[in-house]
């Protein structure tokens, strides 16, 4: 990370004292007691700033003001799942809590058990010295679900893993194991009652020809920090679609990293960030197309009102074995206030000579002419803009298909704009 | 019904004058048909009378049921029985059209202390009037206007009409890109609304559509004024002798 002569800020301080005190409860074999201890090295370095590339446009070490203390005792309930019938697997102030019943094909273990026993330390592995979550989440990481889905399984019903708080913090890890020929929707859920400090890593396998929608669903509440990073490696004729959901927190880095392992797979990005009051979101993806004849599609859409500031940054690596990749990107964002800004920056680095790859990115106001049209239909100036924002957005869950999923994340938006419209 | 007093427009900042002067008087139950040649003006008079913002009034008045519209804006002047047809329907992308209708059907009722339709009452008067202008119901489950031919497009605004049952309709160029199979459904529609107490402004570049929306009036604009006011029989003479005759005339 940072190698800053100068002092710590109160953050770095309020984190590295948090680890001095908490360093003996923390679950743990000497192994992963090894791990975190590396990882609290590369946070007395210092926090990111924007000197580092990945970190431009989120200055983390300037943005994060102020940690909470532990309150593992908070008050958090489980929500009602995001999409009907689904399984719940809940984490309640960073505890697992309860289990599963019977989900055909669906083993679950506690992160908190697996990193007792040590089975869980050799993931515990930032990526270099810019991982800032990855170290801070190595250095606290707690709990969380273990999610093993065996070969052949098709999930009827989604699986949910619910994260919920009450202030304090929050440090889980979510690894999981889907085998091959597997159909599964995930929702990765995270919410809280007050504000807290969050990190997050999810590690997903998807094996040979399974086809996954994983779902996150951040709905933070307004003055949380929530720092998360999602990886995935996907098998042969695999398809992952992920679809991402901003509309909490104020200050967000959702990071996505995903490698296409195997040949034949493909991987879709979907995300939507609804930025209000004075907050920043940072969505920060890195795809490698590792191996030949994979495609990807990303399409992100944002609006931003009151005095948020928005980041995408899409970075697509293709290797130089990676031919016959097909990869295209779309940032689009709504700036729907004088004092909102979007910042997006899309990288392509292709080695390989025979690809097909693209990006593009706009900053738009509401259309005029559509606001005219449907104004001159009798519909009211308020009523109209919001159409026309609902619409903006509806087109990627659109894309979706799956019913239950778009009435789900619709209802999501829904909720937003009755708090922000 | 629509009274326009000495317009005069420009578009909104700039010096750029389009409508001179205009003086232009509509009656309940009447059709009357806009002719003139490109650029005297008639789509900017229908969007003015709209309620566009891309157009600022100088001087002069628009009455609309004797009261001034002019500080209105677009949904209120449609609220209040004013529709126009677009000449190009914009795509809305995103928008699905049956959920357009049912907001654009209930905030006029809303506007009028008006319950919102039930669902079923809804979807029946969609489907009849669908079914009047040969339009096939799956369109209508498509996104605003998306992947619309233009003679889709314009059946579709006439649609909504029927749907809106406005007071005074003003058709810009609705004929624009249609076959004459569509026109005459189109016409049909058209032909449907009119009452006694509705008013329909045609707006048209040619007579052909005038063969089936037949006018009670036809005036003729130029360089943003009426120059000449006439029955049906103005509109064969225009046909026949060209535009250089009537404005030479009125030079």
């Amino acid at each position: 990370m940072n190698m800053h002569a100068q002092m710590h800020t109160a953050a770095e301080k309020a984190l590295l004292d948090a680890y001095d005190q908490r360093m003996a409860d923390l679950p743990g074999d000497s192994a992963v007691a090894v791990k975190r201890d590396n990882a609290i090295e590369m946070l007395k370095a210092g926090l990111p700033t924007k000197r580092i590339e990945a970190w431009h446009y989120t200055d983390l070490r300037r943005l994060l003001t102020s940690v909470p203390d532990f309150e593992p005792a908070g008050n958090a309930k489980a929500l009602d799942p995001l999409i009907e019938g689904s399984a719940v697997l809940a984490i309640l102030n960073g505890q697992t809590t309860g289990h599963l019943n019977n989900v055909e094909g669906v083993t679950v273990e506690r992160v908190f058990e697996k990193l007792q026993n040590g089975s869980l330390a050799p993931a515990l592995e930032p990526d270099g010295n810019d991982d800032a979550i990855g170290a801070l989440n190595t250095a606290f990481v707690s709990d969380g679900w273990h999610v093993t889905v065996a070969d052949g399984t098709e999930l009827t019903t989604p699986l949910e893993l619910q994260d919920t708080q009450d202030g304090g913090q929050v440090h889980l890890g979510l690894p999981v194991h889907i085998g091959n020929s597997v159909k599964a929707t995930i929702v990765e859920r995270h919410a809280g009652k007050r504000p807290g400090l969050t990190s997050c890593v999810t590690n997903l396998v998807v094996g040979d020809d399974s086809e996954v929608l994983w779902l996150i669903v951040q709905e933070q509440p307004e003055a949380a920090t929530h720092l998360a990073q999602f990886n995935a490696w996907i098998g042969k004729n695999a398809r992952l679609t992920v679809f991402v959901m901003n509309s909490g927190g104020k200050l967000v880095r959702q990071e996505i990293r995903v490698i296409t392992k195997g040949e034949g797979s493909d991987f879709q990005l979907r995300g939507i960030n609804l930025l209000a009051g004075e907050t920043h979101t940072d969505v920060t993806m890195v795809l490698d197309h590792a191996v030949p004849n994979t495609t990807s599609r990303e399409l992100i859409r944002n609006i931003v009102t009151g005095r948020a500031h928005g980041v995408f940054q899409g970075r697509i690596n293709v290797h130089q074995i990676a031919q016959k990749t097909d990869a295209k990107m779309a940032c689009n964002t709504l700036l729907l206030s004088d004092d909102g800004e979007f910042s997006t920056k899309p990288e392509l680095e292709i080695f390989a000579d025979d690809v097909a790859c693209g990006h593009g990115a706009t900053v738009t106001e509401i259309d005029k002419n559509h606001l005219f049209y449907l104004m001159a239909r009798g519909i009211d100036e308020k009523t109209a803009r919001g159409l026309l924002v609902k619409a903006f957005l509806a087109e990627v869950i659109e894309e979706l298909e799956v019913e239950s999923v778009v009435e789900a994340l619709e209802s999501r938006l829904d909720a937003w704009f009755a708090t922000h419209g | 019904m629509l009274e326009i007093i000495n317009l005069h427009a420009k578009i909104a900042g700039t010096d750029t004058e389009i409508i001179r002067g205009l003086n232009l008087t509509v009656n309940a139950g009447e059709v009357a048909a806009i002719m003139g040649p490109n650029g005297s003006g008639k789509s900017t008079l229908s969007y003015i009378i709209a309620g566009r913002d891309d157009y600022e009034v100088t001087e002069g008045d628009i009455l609309y049921n004797g009261e001034s519209i002019l500080e209105m804006d677009p949904a209120e002047r449609a609220t209040a029985g004013i529709f126009l047809a677009f000449q190009y329907p914009m795509e809305i992308p995103g928008v699905a059209t049956m959920e357009f209708l049912k907001v654009a059907m209930n905030e006029q009722r809303k506007a009028r202390g008006e319950e919102p339709l039930k669902v079923p009452e809804f979807l029946k008067r969609v489907k009849e009037a669908a079914a009047s202008l040969s339009m096939d119901m799956n369109m209508l489950k498509r996104p605003l206007n998306v992947g619309f031919s233009g003679g889709e497009k314009k059946r579709a605004e006439i649609l909504q009409m029927k749907l809106l049952q406005p007071k005074l309709c003003v058709l810009d160029e609705t004929d624009s890109g249609l076959d004459i199979d569509a026109l005459k459904i189109v016409a049909d529609g058209v032909n449907a609304l009119r009452s006694p107490d509705r008013a329909v402004l045609v707006i048209t570049h040619y007579q052909r559509l005038l063969d089936y929306i037949v006018p009670d009036k036809v005036h003729v604009l130029y360089r943003g004024q009426v120059i000449k006011s006439g029955d049906k029989s103005l509109a064969l003479d225009l046909e026949k002798n060209g535009y250089a005759g009537v404005i030479g005339e009125a030079a």
